[in-house]
């Protein structure tokens, strides 16, 4: 790494390097039975100059050609962005815990055993469900050397382990399922199995919906599937700067609920997400996004930040191997005090939402959605009487948060990048067969 | 001899030493570059190289899978693929014949477009960003190019050896406008098998698409119920892929008794008119290849013919389980991945009737073009038009917001009543499968209209 910044300091004013490899074990069941075992090793190195004033950039696997990546980011710097930013001098980094070494001595035959596991409580209590499941532990090491002195290195651990499951009946088809992750091990699976259960207790009976607006409590995995993804685009810094962004000019603004409370967290201990700092070398730190329903702040990397006129918040993330962009860590959305049961019993009809499929394929920009649910329950009276199919949501992600009903207590991690609980919306519109 | 040439051969000689039921090797190299707009600015600009490997060995019915970029160690890395497999392995391994096949011939096939100028890419995409800031109203431009070669060293213990080369090139714009806080976007994806020339001269449909962005602000959304719908090619092509394509992968199916009931051959899912095909064969079309990732032909396979299941894609392995012929499906993403069963370029067959035809005696209907997306569970599917108009009385009337669409691939097909005389193949997709994302495929159709469509709105 010192050698390719050493070359690139003879051919442009800045240069950062950044490393990235991984050592991946996935062990993968399918249709109820252990079918692969997998190792992956991967690293790649990018390179990123400032010449002539603007940002070249190239990447490679092979470590050993330096003089080509240097090259190939000298090629492209003519046609780059004007650089506005500074690379970071030598920082000093927030102690966040994110590697544990337990996670790289956990042997494959305890990972077999977990899923093994995991399907055996599942079909014990539906015997002709098929169930595919994956264990996966992995070690990432992150290397950054700048121009300007600043460096830094971490080492992660991640432990992961899902399972999802498929019950057909006649043409009819369920799917349930739930992962964890964590940079810890996970020793256990009950806690994963048990809400796999719960779904197949809820999805039992079927039930039908009438087409109108209906009232809805969205479950965590509700809200990860239909609503967060229009609000990760629209806090993304970038999308502010372009003005694509519908709150992009509402800074300091009451834009939803006042119950409503939202930030990004990369420092929490343990996490997948977290890190002690961001792929620039820019320190983590926890950014409000929403406070009381106020929009707060954005997030932004340096470039952007300074494009910005502001500072980067230390979310400049290199999604495969491009560019630092814009990126959000972890979403936190903060628990209410209404427990889900509170909410179901509150509800004459309505739905509850588990998951929603297709909502992404809209004007999310915009924060529209619309999608059909693939997961859901039918209320009547304040109980859950049955699933739903054949049902289509359609809403605004803005106009649906400017009035909660009420916020679940019941916050937990979904999709590994989320952490929130249930949100009761009022009304949504609903369009069934 | 280049030099991963020199390691594929270093990689037969291990292979030829070990011992499991099956082992495969394959090896990659490529180029890629990218340009991307957000705005007006050109937003980032990059070169990638990559190259590496993996090896995949079956013992007692199970995998071990190894991928690297680390090249030392190779005789390590095959004996645990293959000490994997044994750990995992209790059953009897099946796996479909295949021939040995040594053919080096399918390199060189396709142009290399990471080779063009940077310069030149970029003066192309500044023109097309140009249209979309003339346009007024408009906010913001987001434009994604990306191109790519790869060569593929292909090798297994029954002695097959096979080079190919894919090259890919894809395009993909939006035009943002804005007004009180209100959002509209519009846009449009192209992509070609490495032709950059098919990517040229799109300016007046790239105006159109800016233009398209400006209109929706003003447009109302659609009432939520069940229309009759017209699906222009572009659209009904993602509908062949998600509504049927995904569900004749038969990794699905294989190891499914339930499943496999569902999908007995000889079943009807539509009319006598409806003929559903993938055919990696054709040339020149992304989706399209010599040899799968397993080293089988390529083939053209009819999924659904007069109306009933005749074909389903395979692997090995699943062709091997459910008794019947490998059709040349295995596909991986690149080397970090084990092939598994995908799709390549699936199309609905045209038939006889006229867009006049369709839409003539449709009192209130929708006409739905090009695509947002499209996802399935296998028995529902989603998918969304970029552009919608009402049908009045025989006749196209208001433009509509983007709509997203949802049926039961039990019901909907069947209820497929017209099917156009105007195949189009639609090379701007990409299928995600697992983590295997984005894979170059493509999807056509004629134009179809579909009684009884679930459509989400207001």
């Amino acid at each position: 790494m010192e050698q390719i910044l050493a070359q690139a300091k003879r051919v442009a004013e800045e240069a950062e390097v950044f490393m990235v490899s991984a050592e991946e074990t996935p062990v993968q069941f399918e249709a109820n039975r252990l079918r692969h075992i997998q190792s992956k090793q991967s690293s790649y190195m990018a390179l990123r100059i400032i010449r002539s004033g603007k940002i070249g950039y190239a990447t490679a696997t092979e470590l050993g050609d330096s003089q080509n990546l240097v090259n190939a980011a000298v090629e492209t710097a003519p046609f780059g962005m004007v650089a506005k930013f500074e690379l970071p001098s030598l920082s000093i980094y927030p102690k966040i815990e994110v590697f544990d070494p337990k996670v790289e001595s956990v042997s494959v035959k305890e990972m077999i055993n977990l899923g093994e596991e995991l399907i055996a409580t599942v079909r014990g209590h539906t015997p002709d469900i098929v169930c595919d499941a994956g264990v996966s532990k992995a070690i990432i090491s992150v290397h950054i050397i700048n121009s300007r002195g600043g460096q830094a290195n971490y080492k992660q651990s991640v432990f992961s382990l899902g399972i999802q499951g498929q019950l057909i009946r006649d043409t009819d088809m369920l799917f349930v399922g739930e992962s964890e992750s964590s940079c810890h091990p996970l020793t256990e699976t009950g806690a994963i199995a048990g809400k796999v259960l719960q779904q197949l207790e809820l999805a039992k009976n079927r039930a039908s919906v009438p087409s109108k607006p209906l009232p809805v409590v969205f479950t965590p995995h509700g809200v990860a599937s239909a609503l967060i993804l229009p609000l990760m685009i629209a806090f993304n810094g970038k999308t502010v700067l372009k003005g694509a962004s519908p709150i992009g000019n509402r800074l300091g603004q009451m834009v939803f609920d006042d119950k409503l409370w939202l930030w990004d967290d990369p420092t929490l201990a343990y996490r997948p997400e977290s890190r002690p700092c961001d792929d620039e070398g820019i320190p983590s730190q926890r950014t409000p996004l929403v406070q009381q329903g106020v929009v707060t702040n954005f997030l932004y990397d340096l470039q952007t930040a300074a494009l910005a006129h502001t500072r980067s918040t230390g979310n400049g993330s290199r999604s495969r191997g491009g560019l630092p962009t814009p990126s959000p860590s972890a979403f936190i959305i903060k628990p209410g005090n209404t427990t889900f049961d509170e909410m179901v019993n509150d509800i004459k009809e309505g739905l509850v939402i588990e998951q929603l499929m297709g909502a992404e394929q809209g004007n999310i920009l915009g924060g529209d959605f619309s999608g059909n649910v693939l997961l859901g329950y039918k209320v009547e009276s304040g109980r859950i009487v049955g699933r739903v199919k054949d049902t289509m949501v359609s809403g605004n992600v803005y106009q649906l948060l400017k009035q909660i009903t009420a916020i679940g207590s019941d916050a937990r991690w979904v999709g590994g990048f989320l952490n929130t609980p249930s949100l009761y919306c009022p009304t949504l519109s609903v369009a069934s067969k | 001899m280049t030099n991963t040439q020199a390691i594929a051969h270093q990689l037969a000689e291990v292979i030829n030493r070990c011992s499991a039921d099956y082992i495969e090797a394959r090896l990659e190299e490529s180029q890629t570059s990218y340009i991307s707009y957000r705005g007006r600015e050109l937003d980032s600009i990059g070169r990638a190289s990559a190259i590496g490997g993996n090896v995949r060995a079956m013992v007692k019915g199970a995998w071990g899978f190894v991928s690297f970029n680390d090249f030392n160690e190779l005789p390590g890395r095959v004996e645990l693929a293959i000490k994997q497999a044994q750990f995992a392995g209790s059953e009897q391994s099946q796996l479909a014949p295949a021939e040995p096949v040594v053919d080096t011939s399918a390199i060189a096939q396709d142009k290399n477009p990471v080779v063009i100028p940077l310069a030149e890419k970029k003066q192309l995409l500044d023109e097309y960003n140009d249209i979309i800031w003339r346009t007024p109203k408009l906010q913001t431009s987001i434009i994604d190019y990306g191109d790519s070669y790869k060569t593929v060293i292909f090798l297994n213990s029954l002695g097959s050896y096979i080079e190919q080369d894919r090259a890919d090139v894809t395009l993909r714009l939006s035009a943002i406008a804005t007004e009180d806080n209100e959002v509209q976007q519009a846009g449009l994806s192209f992509g070609s098998r490495g032709d950059f020339s098919l990517i040229q001269g799109l300016h007046q449909p790239v105006g159109q698409m800016a233009q398209l962005a400006v209109e929706l602000l003003s447009a109302p959304q659609v009432k939520g119920g069940e229309y009759t719908v017209v699906l222009d090619p572009v659209l009904a092509g993602v509908f062949a892929h998600e509504a049927f394509g995904h569900l004749s992968e038969s990794d699905f199916v294989y190891e499914n008794d339930r499943l496999r009931q569902i999908m007995t051959l000889g079943r009807r899912f539509g009319s006598n008119e409806l003929n559903i095909v993938d055919n990696a064969t054709i040339p020149g079309l992304r989706g399209s290849y010599k040899y799968d990732d397993e080293g089988v032909p390529a083939t053209k396979t009819y999924l659904i013919r007069e109306g009933k299941l005749v074909g389903r894609l395979h692997s090995r392995e699943t062709a091997a389980k459910m008794k019947e012929k490998p059709t040349g499906n295995a596909r991986a993403i690149n080397y970090c991945y084990p092939p598994i069963v995908r799709m390549t370029n699936t199309y609905i067959e045209p038939g006889a009737a006229s867009f006049d035809d369709l839409i003539g005696d449709i009192e209130e209907g929708i006409y739905v073009k090009n695509w947002y997306g499209g996802t399935t569970s296998m028995e529902m599917f989603t998918f969304s038009a970029g552009e919608a108009y009402m049908i009045r009385h025989g006749k196209l009337a208001e433009p509509l917001r983007p709509v997203v669409l949802t049926g039961n691939v039990f019901t909907t097909l069947m209820n497929i009543d017209g099917i156009g005389n105007d195949l189009q193949m639609n090379q701007g997709g990409g299928c995600g499968k697992r983590e295997q994302i984005p894979l170059p495929v493509s999807n056509g159709s004629p134009h179809i209209r579909i009684r009884h469509c679930l459509v989400g709105g207001r």
